[in-house]
């Protein structure tokens, strides 16, 4: 039993100094309504990301994209509204951040500087900034591979009617030949 | 407005412990006993279970299967559903090692108790072993790899009937083969007179008292609406039953003001780090059709790990492997000759590992990865890896390599580019499923309850699930909880007459049968 997924809340939880954050009470006595959280302002940001991490994001054509980003928001929409905050926040500040380095920002870079960046990134010092990355590429990953078109195109069969759906248990269908060959 | 309602017993959580609580105290049930269970999920029609990823998480599992740790490392996976997590496991059915029960020392508590007890829910959850026909390749290239590198793989006993191999376990089986206690226990208990109510969420518990927010069906959702109206209903009690997992138990009792009458709830916590390790073959195999979780290499006496085979699903093996790019992508298109192992580290009880609850009383767990930890981790992927390449495997990517992809030819090097120092936090994935701890049975001046659930000090209260374990169980947890579960259940049934004012006048019960329907 292992199902670890989405990891969104709490992703960002700390990038925000907690002056910024919303007066908590106790909530788990009312209940919220969580907004849609809005990633318009964003978006050029995303996708850069997004086709970096995923290279084949990149055919993905308008509606793919609406698709892509809904799901993300859809994720984040459950929430604390902080979360979502700090989401926004550090996606704008990867943009910013190369100009440190490369005079442009991250959407301006050329994909190689792009990744490069992004690399570095993932091995910052600061853990906050390396789990902002991680937390990124999950919501990333989810948005694309959770697609029932890209789960086909990768070859994932996975089907409710198990054996039957392939012909049959192992009596029919062939062993892996490398069980059989000495490595 | 809060409704009033009154139970003889309320159990909160309908899992491994919450179901088999319920079931074995059906027979009170039966006798006029008013008992209640309540489920923070939702009830599932079968048609329901889809096996699409995105959508059964968000239906099955706490936050989408994304509960993060205090500071955002690692991923804690656990069920939110009528069955709790038994509705998302693989069915593993192993009985408590020896050493480990002897090593917690908990006084009252012996081994051979709790396996006789694993036995009678094993032959009730038809546990048994797949035959050889329905062992797919990522399972038998995990025998052979383990073979040739001087290692016995073990099978797992399952707890399945009817199994077609969809391979979608951790999403809820779409067969309705997996014996969990939506499918075993709480129909059991309900046909004995015991009441379930769903997207009932406990808020509080006091003084003989739970207090429950029941949740509207949203729209879109899966799952039936709640039994009763939305709202908040105060529910007494003569005797409550916490049993809403390792996370759940520890959060509600610290958000209530009884929390301040129970030293150390939410201390030991342990959850079985883990790893999923990737390897690729040169030829297709059989991965995603089979059960997934078919054998394991049991290291954690000697080098504290486990090995399990596994087959996830494209998401989260994608988010499972570090890096990203082009790399990455070329791993994720050779889905159908891919072959996965879990690598779960055996952690300790450490005063550093703990759940606490914020200022809006949510659980938060604080997770630190202690050496003894990320060793076992990095063993685990060290053997991983010759198992990988014993089995013919072409690339490996190990997440405490740097790079994480070792190539075949680079096999003979693979310890030494396996190393902790490639464990960085917050860049490599961990997660974990086994969540253990916050309750912990033993003596009074160290721990919540007795080796029956009982908290000390607090007759009308008891704990029956994983939050009982003092230290981590280094094997599959299910089944020494529905074990525990039973002893709680049976110490209930012995002091009923006591403990509810005279409403039972069954007594002593643990020798009677419980009827079970199926």
């Amino acid at each position: 039993m292992l199902y670890p997924a989405i990891g969104t809340r709490g992703t960002f939880a700390s990038v925000l100094p907690p002056k910024l954050a919303p007066p908590l009470t106790r909530l788990h006595l009312t209940t919220l309504g969580m907004p849609r959280v809005e990633l318009a302002s964003v978006r050029h940001i995303l996708r850069a990301i997004a086709t970096t991490v995923v290279p084949e994001s990149s055919s993905l054509d308008d509606r793919a994209w609406k698709d892509f980003e809904e799901l993300i928001s859809q994720a984040l929409s459950g929430r604390d509204a902080r979360v979502q905050r700090q989401l926004v926040v550090f996606l704008r500040l990867l943009q910013t951040l190369p100009v440190l380095r490369y005079g442009r920002k991250l959407t301006a870079l050329h994909a190689s500087q792009r990744s490069a960046f992004l690399e570095s990134v993932e091995r910052s010092r600061l853990l906050l900034v390396r789990r902002g990355l991680w937390g990124v590429r999950t919501l990333i990953f989810m948005g694309y591979y959770t697609r029932v078109d890209v789960a086909e195109s990768i070859g994932y069969r996975a089907n409710r009617d198990g054996w039957a759906a392939r012909g049959g248990t192992v009596a029919t269908v062939p062993l892996a030949p490398t069980l059989w060959v000495e490595p | 407005m809060i409704e009033e309602r009154e139970y003889d017993i309320v159990i909160v959580g309908s899992g491994a412990g919450g179901g088999t609580v319920a079931q074995e105290l059906g027979v009170l049930a039966r006798a006029g006993t008013r008992v209640l269970v309540v489920e923070q999920g939702p009830r599932l029609r079968d048609d329901e279970f889809t096996g699409r990823e995105i959508d059964m998480a968000n239906a099955l599992y706490e936050d989408g299967g994304g509960f993060l740790t205090a500071d955002g490392t690692m991923t804690l996976a656990f069920g939110r559903a009528y069955g709790g997590s038994t509705v998302v496991y693989t069915g593993t059915s192993l009985i408590a090692p020896e050493r480990v029960i002897r090593r917690w020392h908990v006084p009252g508590l012996a081994h051979d108790d709790l396996e006789r007890r694993s036995r009678k829910f094993m032959a009730q959850n038809n546990v048994h072993e797949l035959t050889p026909e329905l062992i797919n390749d990522n399972n038998r290239l995990f025998v052979e790899g383990c073979r040739r590198s001087g290692w016995i793989a073990r099978q797992f006993p399952l707890n399945l009937k009817g199994c077609r191999g969809s391979s979608l376990c951790n999403l809820g089986c779409p067969n309705a083969a997996k014996m969990g206690t939506h499918r075993v226990q709480l129909p059991n208990a309900e046909s004995n007179g015991v009441d379930v109510v769903t997207r009932a969420e406990a808020l509080e518990v006091g003084d003989h008292t739970v207090m429950v927010r029941v949740s509207a069906r949203q729209q879109g959702e899966k799952g039936l609406p709640s039994e009763w109206l939305p709202g908040t209903y105060r529910i007494r009690a003569h005797l409550v039953v916490l049993a809403g997992g390792s996370i759940g138990t520890s959060a509600l009792i610290l958000r209530s003001p009884i929390a301040r009458t129970i030293p150390h709830v939410g201390t030991g916590f342990t959850c079985h780090p883990a790893h999923i390790l990737v390897a690729e073959h040169e030829h297709p195999i059989t991965n995603d059709v089979g059960h997934p979780k078919s054998y394991y290499l049991d290291r954690a006496e000697d080098e504290r790990f486990v090995l399990e085979t596994c087959m996830y699903f494209p998401f989260i093996t994608a988010k499972n492997m570090t890096g990203f790019g082009s790399s990455h992508s070329q791993f994720m298109r050779a889905f159908p000759r891919l072959q996965m192992i879990l690598v779960l580290a055996c952690d300790r009880a450490t005063p550093k590992n703990r759940i606490t609850v914020n200022a809006a009383g949510r659980p938060v767990v604080h997770y630190t990865f202690m050496p003894e930890t990320i060793d076992g981790l990095v063993a685990g992927t060290r053997a991983s890896t010759r198992i990988f390449f014993a089995a013919g495997a072409v690339r490996v990517h190990a997440p405490s390599a740097d790079p994480p992809l070792i190539e075949r030819r680079d096999a003979a090097q693979a310890d030494a580019l396996i190393d902790a120092r490639h464990f960085l936090p917050g860049r490599i994935s961990v997660s974990a499923a086994h969540l253990m701890g916050g309750c912990a049975m033993g003596q009074p001046h160290s721990a919540v309850t007795d080796s029956y659930g009982r908290v000390h000090g607090v007759p009308w209260l008891r704990i029956a699930d994983a939050s009982l374990f003092p230290d981590a169980l280094e094997i599959n947890p299910y089944l020494t909880i529905m074990a525990l579960a039973d002893r709680v259940a049976e110490a209930i049934r012995n002091d009923a007459g006591m403990l509810l004012g005279g409403r039972s006048a069954l007594g002593n019960t643990a020798s009677r049968p419980v009827s079970v329907h199926r």
